[in-house]
């Protein structure tokens, strides 16, 4: 019974979920990508980072790595898997889940805090949270902007599958709120499966109460 | 088998926004220079030995579909050529 952390050559945020999770309560474990999953895995975090160092695009390599076949295997069963920023970008590489995560508007790195508004509340991810929800958390990132085919996105919208969107402080998703262009102000995503979910915000930075903020424990709930 | 080069270029599919392309169009605009656009590609040069040239450029193909380019966000080409 354990949360199996993947750590890439670049993953930097691996120890921050291990710490959150644990704050939480959770069993989890960082595994090495080439050791592959233990046999005891009862959830997935593909951690935020810089796996190789964005060769190619980001998370385009880390989305070769065997271990993703396994996760993909787990994720196909109904275990949890939640990909945070580069595992967002490994997620949608992979084809987890939908969609790409390229540049942002500005082309720069931003780290800032956000506004997320939460989309659904009958997901593992948002149980703790009621639809229209705002949670503030930061975000860390060069290529956070989301991008799909305006008819997937469209088919995306209708069935449902938008967890989080940028917003202000009141709940509005607007332009101004959006801090890399993502289409439609997406800010997290759900696969297939409602078990599986990429978002490019940073839920572990906002769950341990000395980091300044809490509201991003919600998600990680889920693995409880 | 025949030796190919196989070029495989990859660029951003049309209206997705560009912002490195519009950086640098800025920065050449700061140098003073005229221009209307400017859109940014990838290449790779693929070193590949091959029955014949449709088969260097499948290969190639299937290389770009699969990692090269990203399908979601972008669109490629693959010229071969006889090295």
């Amino acid at each position: 019974m354990t949360v199996s952390i993947v750590r890439f050559g670049g993953s930097n945020c691996d120890r921050d979920a291990e710490r959150a999770l644990t704050h939480l309560g959770v069993d989890s474990q960082i595994v090495w990508h080439e050791d592959g999953l233990p046999t005891d895995t009862t959830g997935v975090v593909l951690p935020g980072g810089f796996s190789y160092g964005d060769y190619l695009r980001a998370g385009a390599m880390a989305a070769q790595s065997p271990i993703i076949d396994e996760v993909e295997s787990l994720a196909a069963e109904g275990v949890p898997v939640l990909g945070v920023c580069n595992g967002a970008q490994i997620g949608c590489e992979s084809g987890l889940t939908e969609g790409a995560f390229t540049t942002n508007e500005s082309a720069r790195f931003q780290c800032e805090h956000v506004f997320l508004r939460v989309e659904r509340d009958d997901t593992p991810w948002t149980d703790a949270y009621d639809e229209g929800d705002v949670i503030e958390i930061p975000i860390a990132h060069g290529e956070g902007r989301y991008e799909i085919d305006a008819d997937r996105l469209d088919t995306l919208e209708a069935e449902n599958r938008v967890l989080f969107r940028y917003c202000d402080e009141n709940g509005d998703v607007t332009d101004a709120a959006n801090p890399n262009g993502s289409r439609h102000n997406v800010a997290g995503v759900l696969g297939d499966r409602e078990t599986v979910a990429v978002m490019m915000p940073h839920p572990e930075r906002a769950t341990i109460p000395h980091v300044g903020m809490t509201d991003g424990k919600g998600v990680l709930r889920a693995f409880e | 088998m025949t030796a190919y080069t196989a070029t495989v270029t990859v660029r951003l599919k049309h209206g997705v926004l560009d912002p490195e392309a519009e950086t640098t169009k800025q920065a050449l605009e700061r140098l003073d220079f005229e221009l209307d656009a400017l859109r940014s590609a990838d290449q790779f040069e693929i070193d590949l030995d091959a029955a014949d040239a449709d088969a260097a450029a499948d290969r190639a193909g299937e290389m770009a579909e699969r990692l090269l380019a990203n399908p979601t966000i972008h669109d490629y080409e693959v010229d071969v050529a006889q090295r």
